[in-house]
């Protein structure tokens, strides 16, 4: 089966056009990833600091 | 610059843009010296920082070089594109477009200040700002095409990672990162300098006002050497402010001094005078300019070996303190 080729662009191009969109999706799911992380850390910093200041 | 090779740069569009392209924008060779000083300023301070903010600290400073590199390649790819050592560079080549590399360049640089600004703080955010401005704006659209001053003011721009990173650890900026900073400004322009008399010809081409181009070969030669004079005793300086200790010592004192005896044979040389025809390479000798490449090719290796011997002795302490 033949891959779509919507904007008539070749080959080359379509594929090349692919891979870009992978490694914008993939970047995406990082950059979520990373301020999911950092989110938990620095909540996790300040909450650690607020029993101190309670206890 | 020829009007052909204008044009050319102009309309070509030889081959579809790949991911890859996007990577070298970013320039990873020197990004990889910038996050190695970066982290060498972050591990200098020897304070205790959480390993998931630091990581994010080093990984804003490496997408903010990427992000002036890109800025850089958007900007001159017309001088890039007569330049062999720079002509098969994506915006350059035609494969990526200048408008392109810019938003790219410029979504990168928000990216990455406006997370150290708010995971890591305010004065590394500003400072990574400023050195983004710095190079692809006062350095990239101004300097480099105006003054043969150019490496030595934009020095600057490549000179601030360590105290980024320093920045970054304990949100202050004390005299030892300014001195990290102060060794790569000096080291800037004996290193450009030397890769400029080595590949002369190329910049006058592409009338780039670099040093040998507009003063010649023997004043770029002497202006090395005086660079190297101020130097090597500023790499030294770390060893009494008690920032290197004894692995630095014997790297800055021996590393110092071949320094100097290759700044000094290129002084006396006749290195960038002939023609600069031959091979292509960022390490290749030219003719007549042996001398010159030694010293950027040993440049590169002295500078590595400053930070790595403050990496090394900081790394192992703070690793013992955590113990």
């Amino acid at each position: 089966m033949s891959t779509p080729d919507p904007f008539n662009e070749g080959a080359e191009a379509a594929k090349a056009r692919r891979m870009r969109s992978l490694m914008i999706a993939l970047a995406l799911v990082a950059f979520i990833a990373l301020i999911f992380v950092i989110t938990l850390v620095r909540l996790g910093g300040n909450a650690a600091h607020l029993v101190q200041q309670t206890s | 610059m020829t009007e052909a090779s204008l044009s050319e740069f102009a309309t070509a569009r030889a081959t579809p843009a790949r991911w890859g392209d996007y990577f070298v924008l970013l320039k990873p060779r020197v990004m990889s010296l910038v996050v190695f000083t970066g982290l060498t300023g972050l591990i200098a301070t020897d304070h205790p920082m959480n390993p998931i903010i630091a990581a994010v600290a080093v990984l804003c400073i490496a997408v903010g070089a990427g992000a002036s590199g890109a800025l850089n390649m958007a900007f001159d790819g017309d001088i890039d594109a007569v330049m062999r050592r720079t002509m098969n560079r994506p915006v350059a080549a035609g494969r990526i477009a200048r408008g392109d590399a810019m938003i790219f360049g410029v979504i990168l640089s928000a990216f990455a200040v406006m997370l150290m600004g708010l995971a890591v703080n305010y004065l590394a955010a500003g400072l990574l700002l400023f050195t983004i401005v710095f190079y692809a704006v006062i350095y990239t659209m101004w300097l480099k095409r105006s003054t043969p001053q150019n490496i030595v003011i934009g020095g600057l721009a490549g000179a601030l990672p360590p105290a980024i990173g320093w920045a970054a650890a304990t949100g202050q900026t004390p005299l030892n990162a300014w001195l990290m900073v102060a060794i790569i400004f000096m080291w800037t322009p004996p290193h450009f300098w030397a890769l400029a008399l080595n590949s002369g010809e190329d910049y006058a081409k592409a009338g780039v006002p670099m040093m040998p181009v507009v003063k010649g070969a023997k004043s770029t030669r002497l202006q090395i050497l005086l660079y190297s004079l101020i130097l090597v005793p500023l790499a030294i300086a770390p060893v009494f402010t008690h920032l290197g200790h004894i692995l630095y010592a014997a790297v800055s004192f021996v590393g110092g001094a071949v320094f100097l005896l290759l700044a000094i044979r290129l002084w006396r040389s006749r290195a960038g005078e002939a023609p600069t025809a031959g091979p292509d390479g960022l390490y290749s000798v030219k003719p007549g300019a042996r001398e010159a490449r030694d010293l950027f090719a040993y440049s590169i290796l002295y500078l590595t070996l400053l930070f790595a011997a403050l990496l090394i002795e900081h790394g192992l302490g703070l690793a013992m303190s955590l113990r």
